[in-house]
């Protein structure tokens, strides 16, 4: 039932389509965690400063917590149970796994959501705040710089770094 | 073999699959939403709370205040002792700001929260005290549950006879753990049984403290922490989100799920408390100490006993023939602090290693050799032998490995482009044990071993450690164990704090393990073996037992700007047999980090007027991210604990301890002046 405070939208997440009825109110990261049962994207914030939220609309890196559900009608979501595919981790997920990119994990959704976003940005070409001219190489000041949204206070950032650098070096 | 072998975490495909569930993630069927409300004034009444509108808004189901609460029982304690901030809702008092006054319960988030802004309070505002100071008139000597103060020798005779005497004052200000996952509970009640998922760093004792505060028998509360998203010391407390949820589950007749805002979590959950501490130490010309006195104050709650025991250090560190140590509780109307990581030794080892160093400046001595010439072969205070003590090869090799022979020891002249760099040392030792703890483990007729232990995985990796442990102990590969942890009903354990949770519970497991494989020839499957290691705990040992470590820092500082940037950091450590090192070098580049950013970021800001926490969201109080954090190295020196029968030690904190220190020495080293007040901001590097 829709009304002024309720609207339909319907969902592309992690290529199944949803048709929900959600309050105007509701965020986007509510919508998923709440009404889709995708809890993996984690609330860290709910203010767009820690970046736990992350996920990706239309492979694009969006903080779902700043996103209204009803401004998303009809976007293509992939949050982190979409990153794996047929069961098999994606490259980024099994380094972060190798190499120790997380502790607790609770940022670790948005760090892998962030991360695929970022490596499709620099494939693309778009420079970065610590970027000198030219199309620049991946090293971990560019990483650090490019992931500087997504906070993890368990600290893991030099390993989750090596995680994405050693992913992008294999692409 | 596998303890010593470096595997990655057991639970690591669930977490980046999104899989691993943490407290609100978990799916009840019924469930309603509880919005916690706080109060606005710093000290006070309530004068008036009129839920009418909030209560006709759609999906509002209650709310619950101080009027029509049920009553909690007052002698709930905590870790220090009697805690009277623990019974939520039960008077019109206004202890602090951010004290939880309602809760508003509604089918939905939004509803909750849309009820909570509808919610009419007024107060009747008191005057508030946030003045923290060493010599506030209201100071009085700390709890000495850890034991009484160091006073050894003559401290004025060895000062007076001191070529140099360094006394200073250092500042740490109120820090926050900012764990990324805020605090929330679920819970729900049937049959006269309160169950719930909560995020906490020990079910069981917060299930023993639920009973007392609810007036029910332990075993009827069943707390579940089973996936943590960090913890830092910040969630060792009985946390408000549980006690409302359990009230509010109560209230209504279904499920309750309360998650704090992030603001809530800066507002309601105890943070570090602010320190103020003066070291004096004299030495000969040589640079022979001859005295030590330090002297730390924190801030403390009237509602309950807190020990930030800065102390530390200056009782292990070095040898001299005169030590005291003063510890000073400064009550004032704030929230009860918390322990946060390497809880009071992080902002003790600050000052006391600062001042060390700067004993070495004015004796023109190398900073490392002082450290070096003045090694005890025994403890300075008690007299007992350390059980092991491989501090002098965290420096030495941590030296080599950093480049420390090349070091040029003037301050303030080393320039590359526009900055100045500067390079740092400092060490530290962080008290090392056992708490009881018990475990139980069934052999399977299977062949697998099911084993029971009430630890929790707050990211630490205890679940990958145990699993290593029990399948040495039992002598099988890790699929053969089947880990269960994260649940009060898996018996009597030590929380994960304390740097204890590891050693406490590995020694459950091995105990158990024993006398399983006692009773397994010959035995029915599946047979179970349950041991309680309380009887077993040596707590008068005759040797001191510590983790070390020496942390050593090069920076880099903007004399325009007064950005100082971290450039490299080494750690090297002594804390027994590791049982993992790829995660034990994370827990230890983590600490470091959160060192790090105590040292440069972190503030708790209060404003003057209102007492009110101004900077209560991540983006005012700002921790490491990313482009904070350079090339940074922890390693472990070849140790072996002899007091634990697996020959290992925590180090959950250790890494968190001389890190600020080191980064102000190299500051120092860098721009030739001293920051005695953290964090090093731009406006302090720049006035000084
Ligand atoms: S939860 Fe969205 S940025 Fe923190
Ligand atoms: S792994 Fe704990 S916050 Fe990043």
């Amino acid at each position: 039932m829709t009304d002024e405070t309720r609207t339909e939208i319907s969902l592309l997440v992690n290529g199944e389509t949803s048709v929900l009825i959600v309050d105007n109110r509701r965020t986007l990261l509510d919508a998923l965690r709440e009404q889709l049962g995708l809890t993996g994207t984690k609330k860290g914030c709910d203010q767009g400063q820690c970046g736990a939220c992350t996920i990706l609309v239309d492979g694009r890196r969006v903080v779902s917590c700043l996103t209204l559900a009803v401004t998303a009608d009809g976007v293509g979501v992939t949050t982190v149970e979409g990153l794996a595919e047929d069961g098999e981790l994606s490259p980024l997920q099994e380094a972060f796994v190798r190499l120790d990119g997380l502790q607790c994990g609770f940022c670790t959704p948005g760090q892998l959501c962030s991360a695929a976003g970022m490596l499709a940005e620099h494939a693309a070409g778009w420079p970065s705040a610590v970027t000198r001219g030219g199309t620049p190489d991946l090293d971990e000041a560019e990483i650090r710089e490019r992931m500087s949204g997504n906070l993890c206070r368990c600290s893991a950032y030099p390993s989750i770094v090596r995680a994405i650098q050693e992913t992008a070096v294999s692409r | 073999m596998i303890v010593g072998t470096p595997r990655p975490r057991l639970e690591g495909r669930l977490k980046v699959t999104g899989a691993a569930p943490y407290a609100a993630d978990v799916p009840v069927p019924g469930l309603a939403h509880g919005w916690m409300v706080t109060a606005t004034v710093s000290r006070g009444r309530i004068r008036e709370l009129d839920a009418a509108a909030a209560l006709a808004l759609p999906g509002v189901l209650a709310v619950l205040d101080h009027t029509n609460s049920r009553r909690l029982n007052p002698d709930a304690a905590n870790y220090f002792g009697p805690d009277g901030s623990l019974p939520l809702l039960q008077d019109d008092v206004v202890p602090h700001a951010g004290r939880p006054v309602a809760l508003v319960v509604a089918e939905t988030p939004e509803q909750a929260r849309a009820g909570a802004a509808a919610l009419r309070i007024g107060y009747e505002t008191e005057p508030h005290d946030l003045g923290f100071a060493l010599d506030h008139p209201a100071a009085r000597p700390a709890s000495t549950l850890f034991g009484p103060e160091a006073d050894t020798g003559d401290l004025a005779a060895e000062l007076a006879a001191s070529a140099v005497v360094v006394d200073e004052v250092y500042r740490t200000p109120e820090e926050t753990h900012s764990a990324i996952e805020p605090h929330a509970a679920t819970a729900w009640w049937a049959d006269g049984h309160l169950h719930a998922v909560d995020t906490d760093q020990g079910p069981y004792g917060i299930s023993r403290v639920m009973a007392t505060l609810f007036e029910i028998d332990r075993d009827r509360v069943h707390i579940r922490a089973e996936h943590v998203g960090g913890g830092f010391g910040g969630k060792t407390i009985c946390g408000a989100q549980l006690i409302l949820a359990a009230m509010a589950a109560e209230h209504v007749g279904r499920p309750v799920r309360v998650a704090l805002t992030r603001r809530q979590v800066f507002l309601a959950t105890g943070s570090r408390p602010p320190t103020e501490q003066r070291v004096r130490i004299g030495a000969d010309a040589s640079g022979r100490l001859r005295a030590i006195h330090h002297h730390a104050a924190f801030a403390l709650s009237p509602l309950a006993e807190y020990i930030e025991w800065c102390t530390e250090q200056a009782r292990t560190l070095y040898a001299a023939p005169a030590i005291r140590t003063q510890l000073t509780a400064v009550p004032l109307d704030m929230l009860p602090p918390c322990t946060m990581r390497g809880p009071g030794a992080t902002p003790g080892s600050f000052a006391f290693e600062s001042a060390v160093d700067e004993v070495a400046e004015r004796l023109g001595i190398d900073p490392l050799d002082l450290r070096l010439r003045n090694q005890p072969s025994v403890s300075p205070v008690s007299g007992r032998p350390f059980s092991t003590r491989r501090l002098v090869t965290c420096l030495t090799e941590g030296a080599r490995r950093f480049g420390w022979g090349q070091r040029d020891p003037r301050p303030g002249v080393r320039r590359e482009g526009d900055l100045l760099v500067g390079t740092g040392v400092a060490c530290a030792a962080f008290i090392a044990g056992t708490f009881p703890s018990s475990a139980s483990i069934t052999a399977e007729a299977d062949g697998t071993f099911t084993v029971r232990s009430g630890a929790t995985d707050i990211g630490t990796g205890a679940r990958t450690a145990l699993t290593a442990v029990a399948a040495d102990a039992l002598g099988v590969t890790t699929e053969a164990i089947r880990l269960r942890i994260g649940d009060s009903d898996l018996g009597m354990a030590a929380d994960a704090g304390g740097s204890r949770g590891t050693t406490s519970h590995v020694f459950a497991i091995t105990e158990t393990a024993k006398a399983l494989r006692e009773k397994l020839p010959g035995a029915d499957l599946p047979v179970t073996a349950t041991v309680d290691t309380t009887p077993l705990i040596n707590w008068q040992p005759d040797q001191e037992r510590n983790t070390y470590s020496a942390i050593f820092a090069e920076v880099t500082a903007d004399p325009a700007t007064g950005e100082v940037r971290v450039r490299r950091l080494l750690g090297m450590f002594a804390v027994g047999r590791v049982i993992n090192p790829l995660l034990a070098r994370g827990q230890l580049t983590g600490a470091m980090i959160g060192g790090l950013s105590m040292a440069l970021h972190e503030e708790g800001v209060h404003d003057p007027v209102s007492g009110r926490l101004v900077t209560a969201d991540l983006a005012g109080y700002h921790i490491a991210a990313h482009a904070d954090v350079p090339a940074i190295e922890a390693d472990f020196v070849a140790d072996y604990e002899p007091q634990d029968t697996s020959g290992v030690n925590g180090l959950g904190e250790i890494g968190s301890c001389g890190t600020a220190a080191a980064i102000a020495n190299a500051v120092w080293h860098a721009t030739g002046t001293r920051q005695r007040t953290l964090p090093i901001s731009l406006s302090r590097v720049l006035s000084p």
